[in-house]
This record gives structure tokens, sequence and C-alpha cells, in this order.
């Protein structure tokens, strides 16, 4: 991987399809307040998603807090019901019944916290067989045995031998050891698509690029595809084939993670990938506020109240300003182009 | 440049029902007037323990050995009234996860004034005026010294902490972990703001946290701690860069550039788990891990070796004993 060609660029055929996705939070109002009349405050953290995850490939969801990564990740999962759009895996939407169960069975997810997603209680072999038995699932398919199947799963995470933890608990394994259970519980049921939030977030140093080769590993011998949500664009560039760009609900740039990350077209992305700690990073702009807030969403572009553009002024002589303040823009992803929910993009302009 | 804060020798042991832990295993390090230390090691390698050491805040039953020099006093034979002095006015600290360090029933501004006013640096009315510079420092609006934590975001809370290490004008901070909770944008805000204090308040720093991509932006030097002691010291950027421990080089690759295509599908990581502290391994106490050891090292524990102008690394590569690498002799 030292060349400067262009990296693999043809896609599997498309696993995980989400067409216009949204969900909507309502805050709670007390009975005192609605006597007043006070509405509930709509937070729109998903707010018109687009986006295909590919056989075999890696694709980071990037943004920072708040951005409506992890929601959409939860809705994916069928965790949180949409109030817009569809989910389609392999060519059929979700509905309920024996296609969701199904769904549910290849679509399998890694939480953020090992220690906080795994029974304090159970043994090792408790709770890489617990997905096993919601599923009904006694033996494999070619008549392995429950055993061997947790066994199977337990060493394609990198837990060899595994006979050697199956009555081992949690606390007595390390931070690492319990993400590889984790991913051993998800695997165990074969798993199509394995959608990590924040996977490496809670380990420790050293042990993160451990993890992220077991995930890469995955894609390579069982071509298992990979959606991983993460704050990290350091991290995208090591694992991802593609990345996503996330920003109030909406995916804002899109593409091979050499163009997105070395050749941005939204100014959010070149705004994250100027806050990545470098030596002498400090001089470089930051943007100013806070997490955007999802129950005000601007009208017009929805990045254009902290755009470095606009605010500059560049937006206004090269005659976009009132596109960016009146008109709504979002992306339409077609396979590997690199794609970005900007007005600069038509002007062929970079942020 | 004169020390602001020296340490020799440091060894610390908690006491535990399991016996003691040794948490830092002789420690020298020495922070001058106007520097920022980055201090660099994953959760157990002894880093809070020695923040928490500067400032006596370690549990009664702790054993600490070697000395602790903070402007030339010695932290740990003094008085109690002495101690409370130096706390706060000598050397002060910002916690990681400062959203549970604020007194949730107590508006902020009351919180830092009450620090300034039991030090005796100023009386309340005062010291409320000074809060209100401090907040400006930290770029908060002055008005915000009314509100409440649990009205602030996460940021601000942070900058209020900083406010508060600040009150008493310290000759050193210690940062530990100051923006992990953070979000990405918020951190990089952070991390110039404390940057930008510390130049024009010539400020001395410790800066502690596991992300040496973080460190490199903020600090002169850089310390690497594993297993309770400091396994490379130097530059931060020659660290960073050109590391000579193999520890030092996994976590710098932990962390990588984007652009750089050594890592581009290939993330790296090491074997294996930090060690327990209760079991360090003989010899070099990273040699379970070290993709390059060789029989030696699991005999030989290595002291720190000169590794070129004003570095030093603990490895027996380093050591100039071995074949691949000559960079001078112990010392």
């Amino acid at each position: 991987m030292s060349t400067d060609a262009p990296e693999r660029t043809e896609l599997g055929p498309p696993v995980l399809e989400v067409t216009d996705l949204a969900v909507t939070f309502e805050s709670r109002v007390g009975f005192a307040a609605q006597i007043r009349g006070q509405k509930p405050q709509r937070a729109r953290a998903v707010d018109g998603a687009e986006l295909t995850l590919h056989e075999g490939e890696v694709l980071a969801l990037a943004g920072e807090s708040g951005c409506g990564k992890t929601t959409l990740a939860r809705a994916i999962m069928g965790l949180i019901p949409p109030d817009r759009g569809e989910i389609r895996y392999e060519g059929t939407a979700l509905g309920g019944g024996k296609a969701l169960k199904r769904y549910r069975r290849r679509v399998q997810m890694v939480f953020q916290d090992p220690t906080g997603s795994l029974n304090p209680r159970s043994t090792i072999y408790e709770i890489v067989a617990e997905g096993l038995r919601t599923h009904h699932i006694s033996s494999g398919a070619d008549g392995e045995t429950e055993e061997q199947l947790v066994a199977r799963a337990l060493s394609r995470a990198g837990m060899r031998p595994p006979e050697r933890f199956f009555l081992l608990y949690p606390h007595e394994l390390s931070g690492g050891q319990r993400q590889r259970v984790v991913i051993a519980g998800a695997l165990v049921l074969e798993p199509h698509v394995i959608v990590a939030d924040e996977p490496v977030s809670n380990l420790d140093a050293s042990v993160r690029g451990e993890i992220l080769a077991l995930l890469m590993k995955l894609r390579q011998e069982l071509r298992i595809s990979v959606l991983i949500v993460t704050h990290d664009l350091g991290l995208a560039w090591t694992v991802a084939d593609r990345v996503a760009v996330m920003y109030l609900g909406r995916i804002v740039e899109l593409g091979p993670a050499e163009e997105v990350l070395l050749r941005p077209k939204h100014p959010y992305t070149r705004a994250l990938l100027d806050v990545v700690p470098e030596v002498g990073g400090l001089e470089r702009p930051i943007l100013g506020g806070e997490a955007p807030d999802p129950t005000m969403i601007a009208p017009g572009c929805r990045f254009h109240p902290r755009c470095p553009v606009v605010a500059s002024g560049r937006a206004a002589e090269l005659g976009i300003e009132d596109a960016c303040r009146g008109t709504d823009i979002a992306i339409s992803e077609s396979g590997t182009e690199h794609v970005a929910a900007c007005h600069l993009v038509p002007l062929g302009e970079k942020p | 440049m004169t020390d602001v804060l020296e340490l020799k020798d440091l060894r610390i042991t908690y006491q535990t029902q399991g016996g003691g832990v040794p948490a830092v295993r002789g420690v020298d390090l020495t922070v001058r007037k106007g520097e920022v230390i980055g201090l660099a090691g994953e959760s157990g390698c002894g880093k809070s323990t020695i923040a928490a050491a500067v400032l006596r805040l370690l549990p009664n039953d702790t054993t600490v050995e070697g000395d602790i020099v903070l402007e030339g006093e010695d932290i740990m034979s003094l008085s109690p009234s002495k101690l409370r002095a130096v706390r706060w006015t000598g050397a002060s600290i910002i916690f990681q996860g400062a959203q549970h360090s604020l007194n949730p029933v107590q508006r902020v501004g009351e919180q830092i004034a009450e620090a300034i006013v039991v030090h005796g640096q100023a009386r309340e009315r005062e010291a409320m005026v000074r809060v209100g510079s401090l907040f400006e420092q930290v770029g908060l609006p002055p008005r915000r010294k009314d509100a409440y934590p649990h009205e602030l975001s996460g940021g601000q809370k942070q900058r209020v902490m900083i406010a508060m290490a600040l009150a008493c004008q310290p000759s050193l901070v210690i940062a530990d972990e100051p923006t992990t909770a953070l979000d990405v944008m918020v951190q990089a805000q952070v991390l110039r703001l404390l940057k930008q204090l510390q130049r024009d308040l010539e400020l001395s720093m410790i800066f502690i946290t596991h992300d040496l991509s973080v460190l490199v932006e903020v600090s002169d030097r850089l310390a690497i701690m594993y297993a309770g002691r400091i396994i490379e010291e130097g530059p931060a950027e020659q660290v960073f860069h050109t590391p000579k421990h193999p520890y030092t080089t996994a976590l710098a690759a932990a962390f990588p550039e984007i652009g750089d295509r050594r890592f581009r599908g290939n993330p790296t990581g090491l074997g294996g788990d930090p060690p327990d502290p209760q079991h360090i391994p003989t010899g070099c106490s990273f040699h379970p891990r070290c993709a390059l050891r060789f029989d030696d090292c699991v005999t030989h524990d290595p002291g720190l070796f000169d590794a070129g102008p004003g570095r030093r690394a603990a490895c027996l590569l380093v050591s100039g004993a071995h074949a691949g690498s000559a960079d001078g002799a112990a010392t």
C-alpha cells in the first residue's frame, strides 16, 4: 500500500440500502407545562439520510457528537423505528415477521463499551451462545454443536484456544479481550453485516490496532460488510474503503476514503480534518461554537451558520451566498463517486 | 531555566487487600519554568498517580518513596497548613471529566471565588472581580459566572475548570486527560486555549493523556510511561516521529496521521495487554509484547540509556551493546 495509484474502486453488490431515513425525538413536557400549552421540542436526529453499504466493504460514518451517527446506526439495526424512509436488506424492505428475524440474525451490532455490553454474571460461553439461543439455533449448517459454534466464533475473534475462555467471567478479561468477546457474540450468528459503534474508543491505545485489524480480517476472510461509526478520522483513514461524513442528521459528504480525507469537498469535512491533532495543528482554523443543535436546523444549507466559506465572504464573492442561506442541499449517492452537499461543488470550487 | 518541579526516584505503592501494588517504580522527571511536559502511557501505567502525588492527593496508606520537590519545597515533608498553601497556588490540577468535578448546586463563579478566598489571595469582593477576568481569559462571557454547572455545555465546563486551575496563579498546572470527554471540535478549542494561556502566563505544565498526537501538539518534551516507569523521553516531535523504544512506536502508530500510507488498510497494534502491576514481567517489563525482543530482554532490566541529544530510552537495543542500533552508552 505504498503506491499513489487509486485504490480498488469496484464495489460489491449492495447489501444494505438506506433511503431518505428520518428519526425524530420529542422532548418530554411535564403535565404542568402541557397545561400552559408548551409544545414538545422536536429534535431531528436523522433527517433524510441516504447510504448504501456494499458487500465486503468497510464504510466509516464520521461526525461530531450529536450529528446523528449513532441514531442512524441504531435505526439501521431496527432498534429505533424511523419516522420516514426505508431500509432495504439484500433488496427487500424491512418489514415485520420472518424477514425481520432473518435480518436481525444477519446484521449484528458491536457497541462502544465492552464492559457495559457484557453481562457480568454470565460466563464467556453463555455470552457468546446467547445469540444462538435467542434465534433457536441448536446446530450449525454442517451439523456443528453449539459448543463448536461458540468455539469457532471465539477463535475467529482471536481468542485462542477458545476452550480456555469458556468458563471465565468478563471481569477476568482485559478490555481488549472483552471487545473480542463482544465481536465473537456477533460472529456466532455468521452475520453478513457488522455495525460497530465506536468499537475502539474505550480501549487503550496499543490495543486499538488489534481490534481494527480483526475487523479488517473478518471482512477479508468472511466477506462481512462493516459499518464503523466513529468520530476519529484517523481511524477512518486506517480502515475504511469509503467515508461518509454526517452533519445534523444528514450525510453531507461521501466517497472513497482517500478522496474524502485528502481532497475534501465539503467545508465541514475540511473543518473536521483541520482539528485532527498533528504537529503545529493548533495554528489551523477551528470552527467556533458547540456541537450543532438538532432541534434548530437552519434553513438553507444546514451548515451555513458555522461555515467558514460563508463567514469569510467567499460565498458572497462566488455568488452563492443566497443559495447557502436559502436552498437546502442534499447528496444523492451513486456508487464510488465522491459527492458532497455543498453549493461550492457545482462551481468546481474547493472549501 | 529554573526547575519548577523535580521528581527523584519516585516510587509509589498502593495498599490493597491483595497486598501492595507498585504503581510508580522509580521515576525521575524535571519540569522547567515555562516548559510543557507530555506524559503518555496506557491506563494503569502510573501517569495519573504521579499527578496525584505532586499535590499529595493519594490515599493516606499509600507508600511514597523518593523526592517530590516543587519550587524548592519538599512536598512529602510539608505540614498540612503549608501543604494547603502549596495546593492551588504552587501547583493546580485540571481533572479529566470536568462535568463531575464541579459542585452541581453552587454557581460556578462562586466555586472559583471560594478557592481564591480560602487561599487568602483576596477577599470575597475582589475575588469575584478576579473571577470575571479569569472568565475572559478562558473565553467565557463573564456573566456566565452566575450559571450553575448544568447550564453549561461540556466545553464550557472544561473552561471553568481551567479558570479554577489558574485562579491562584500557580506556577505548575497539571492537566490530566483534560479533553478526553470532549467532542473533536471542542477538544481542539480547549487545547488551543490551554496552549495560549501557557505561553501568555509562562506556565509550566504536565499534560497527561494516552493520545500521543494530542501531546505532540502541546508539549515541548515527551515522557512515555510503561508499567510505572518512564521508558522514553526527549523533545516531543523527535520522540513522536523517530521513536527509539518499540513501545513508543506502537503508541504513535495507534494515532496515525491522515495521508500516511504506511497505515492505510493496515491498523497496527501490540499483541497482549498492559502488564498487571502486581506481576511485572522479569527483565524489561515490555518484553512479552515486544516484537524485537531477544534472549537478554527476559533477564536484563534496562535503565534509561542516552539515545541522542536530550533523548533517553530504556531499551537494550539503544544501549549499544547489541547489533542493529548503537546510539550511545548507558547513563
